[in-house]
């Protein structure tokens, strides 16, 4: 699924300019526990979190993860998007809570199995 | 060894905000040299751990890394308050980090187990009073028996 569809399908707004359109998102990890995602690996993945500082994209960064959602109404800090946008990283922001969101996200084909 | 690449970095204590700028710079080195993307990805994973747990606990220190055709090696140093368990701190879920940390998305007790699962080669000399060092080394290639 691309972001701008992931984006449409959980009402988010893209925060960033500089990302891939076209790349396909396959996989998604879902927590506000920096170190869980860090045991988490998988390519072309989405991260969804309600945790909002300069480490979320950092860690973003060295996972390969390529987008992330700030869930429940968060909003990325100015300093994040600035790191985003140098690094591609895509951030998006939804209003939806992060289950909802998730949910949404798996039923419409992201199974987190992707390679 | 021809072509080594060694670089020095320091580690800030309690400064969340730069920290894995170590980390990041030695992604875009591997990245430039023309590392497999998994590897980057491994050594990446491996030394912002270690580069987060100085500024957790060991109020910051040093990251030494030297890169040659077959490896990296990535040593990180600190002179905090040592790890009077070691074979507690590997367990997975183990941790002291206070809630302060825990609040910033961190200290679930999975760093060292993390490290361990990512590197090729993992060594720790700690004592109490006296500091923590951990070595991580990663090969390009896979390793041949």
């Amino acid at each position: 699924m691309k972001i701008p569809e992931i984006a449409e399908l959980i009402k988010a707004e893209i925060c960033t300019n500089n990302y891939d359109a076209n790349m396909d998102i396959f996989s998604a990890c879902s927590a506000d526990l920096m170190s869980d995602v860090m045991a988490f690996s998988k390519s072309n993945a989405l991260l969804l979190t309600g945790l909002v500082n300069p480490q979320v994209i950092r860690t973003a960064e060295m996972m390969d993860i390529k987008a992330v959602v700030f869930v429940r109404g968060k909003k990325p800090l100015e300093t994040m998007i600035e790191m985003a946008e140098e690094k591609g990283i895509a951030l998006l922001a939804t209003e939806w809570p992060l289950f909802i969101a998730s949910g949404k996200l798996y039923s419409s084909g992201i199974h987190g199995s992707g390679e | 060894m021809n072509n080594v690449v060694v670089r020095d970095y320091s580690i800030p204590a309690n400064d969340f905000t730069i920290a894995g700028e170590a980390s990041s710079s030695v992604r875009k080195i591997l990245s430039q040299i023309g590392v497999t993307p998994d590897v980057v990805k491994r050594t990446s994973i491996a030394m912002y751990e270690a580069e987060i747990n100085a500024v957790i606990h060991g109020n910051g220190g040093q990251a030494h890394i030297e890169i040659d055709e077959n490896k990296i090696l990535i040593i990180i140093s600190d002179q905090g308050p040592g790890i009077a368990d070691l074979d507690l701190a590997m367990q997975e879920g183990y941790s002291t980090a206070p809630d302060s940390i825990r609040e910033m998305g961190f200290g679930a007790g999975m760093g060292l187990s993390n490290i361990k699962k990512h590197a090729d080669v993992f060594e720790i000399k700690t004592a109490v009073n006296e500091g923590t060092t951990v070595y991580i080394t990663v090969f390009f290639k896979p390793v041949k028996n």
